[in-house]
């Protein structure tokens, strides 16, 4: 048996109370109160996440920005120091190796934050195509990552306003952290990289301030209200950036990996796409239920805020458009669920 | 809210962490508190048919939280005679009172001398202490 990885806040979701599971070959908090009190507290007012477990690659040199070009599918040369960038790092079939947050620390400095799960993978796919002039390294045990996010998330950290994608040196009560203008929820807030040593007293800062402590439950079904792709599920490396959805992060004029690939699904049409629907009767989808009608789910579950099933599943294109009914097969029982535009919720629909 | 741990020594449990109060040749059925605690806020009961068989061991009824799924073994034998619609409603009944308002089906026993075999309260702590 493997031994379990711990963030340098394992010690407080213990203390917490929260009830920890295995999530990438890490102890993760899955939740602490219970999932949906959490969730509704991120769409009401603010929750913090520790997604310490992420990984940080940094990528410097002389040639770093020409070299994040050729691997990374949205445009690199849009950056500067202080914009972040979402961004897939894709296969030469046009599959999603992963999916990350790319930030323009300097000219010829980048961190790239990427999922836990791919921190490895990504690691040895970047060093093996690493040029003369560019260093690629892990610096992932260097760091904790905290998610605050909500609509009250600014006003309870002290925070002023900026726009989405960017990021800047801070301090929240004297700790120093990096304030990254980003998140997995669809609410407003930021992600606090910081030191590993100085993560547990920021986390105490932040609950002291009245923002409340979320596991991995919650932080799954936000994203998922919002359609935000997960890797490993709705997105892998055998499945590609336009039948995703995901090409608005592609810019195909820039020859990165499997661009050509991905030019002629997107001429062509892609076969299926990923879409978005809730069930119109009792049941809750799960990962790898059969959709009746073509494909399957891969990801489902209950919505907090519609309480109802909803889910992402990929199925032939010619059914993808909204209101097209779909079949779950909910453990050998058919159940209808009806195809919606993305987001499957948004803040004014509430 | 969700409840406090408890075991009332007045139901009769099996080892899935069901429990059964047995009134004559009827019973009502539920989850434990183990059960509803381990599963978290309930969001879906997918309950049988009234008028249904139940097979003692076996499956009759899912209940669903947000991250899982779990089968409802039957503690015992017999035929579904009602199905709390108010758990079906509003599953979460279950976890603010999993052996009161939020029992999930009543049934007519086929075996009586089923329930007689099922733990009481006392050895189903120990077995929640061995397996728990």
């Amino acid at each position: 048996m493997q031994t379990l990885l711990r963030t340098p806040l394992y010690d407080r979701h213990v203390a917490l109370g929260a009830r920890l599971v295995p999530f990438a070959g890490w102890e993760m908090p899955v939740q602490y109160e219970g999932v949906i009190p959490e969730h509704r507290a991120v769409r009401r007012d603010a929750g913090a996440f520790d997604v310490s477990h992420m990984g940080e690659l940094v990528v410097e040199g002389p040639g770093a920005r020409a070299f994040l070009q050729s691997v990374l599918s949205n445009d690199v040369e849009r950056l500067q120091p202080g914009l972040a960038q979402y961004t897939l790092l894709t296969n030469e079939q046009g599959g999603i190796v992963d999916d990350l947050i790319v930030y323009e620390l300097g000219p010829e400095e980048f961190l790239l934050i990427v999922n836990a799960s791919n921190r490895e993978p990504d690691f040895a796919w970047l060093r093996e195509r690493e040029p003369d002039g560019v260093e690629v390294r892990d610096v992932s045990d260097d760091y904790a990552l905290i998610a605050v996010q909500g609509p009250r998330a600014l006003e309870r950290l002290e925070l002023p306003e900026a726009p989405a994608f960017t990021f800047a040196e801070g301090q929240l009560d004297g700790i120093s952290c990096t304030v990254n203008r980003t998140g997995y929820t669809g609410e407003e807030g930021v992600e606090l990289l910081v030191a590993a040593e100085a993560a547990p007293e920021l986390w105490d800062r932040i609950l002291e301030r009245g923002v409340v402590p979320c596991g991995l439950g919650a932080r799954d079904t936000l994203r998922l209200e919002v359609c935000y792709p997960l890797h490993g599920n709705d997105i892998t490396p055998e499945t590609d950036a336009i039948s995703a959805g995901l090409g608005w992060v592609c810019a195909l004029d820039t020859g990165f990996t499997g661009a050509d690939e991905l030019r002629r699904i997107k001429e062509a049409g892609p076969e299926r796409k990923l879409a978005a629907f809730v069930m119109e009767e009792a049941g809750i989808p799960r990962q790898g239920m059969p959709i009746v009608e073509g494909g399957e789910v891969t990801s489902g579950s209950h919505s907090p805020m519609l309480e109802r099933g909803i889910g992402l599943g990929y199925v032939p294109a010619g059914l993808a458009q909204p209101e097209t009914e779909l079949t779950i097969d909910v453990r050998g029982k058919p159940r209808r669920a009806r195809v919606v535009k993305k987001p499957i919720y948004s803040r004014e629909e509430r | 809210m969700a409840a406090a741990e408890s075991y009332p020594d007045d139901l009769r449990y099996h080892p899935e962490h069901d429990w059964a109060r047995v009134e004559g040749d009827e019973a009502t059925l539920g989850i434990t508190w183990f059960a509803q605690d381990a599963l978290g806020e309930l969001v879906h009961f997918e309950a049988p048919q009234e008028g249904a068989a139940l097979t003692k061991d076996q499956a009759y009824a899912e209940v669903e939280s947000v991250k899982a799924v779990s089968d409802v073994i039957a503690p015992v034998s017999g035929e579904v005679l009602e199905v709390n619609r108010a758990v079906a409603d509003a599953p979460e009944t279950v976890n603010d009172d999993p052996y009161g308002e939020g029992w999930l089906v009543r049934v007519r026993l086929s075996d009586p001398g089923q329930a007689d075999a099922l733990m009481d309260v006392e050895a189903y702590k120990q077995h929640l202490a061995e397996h728990g």
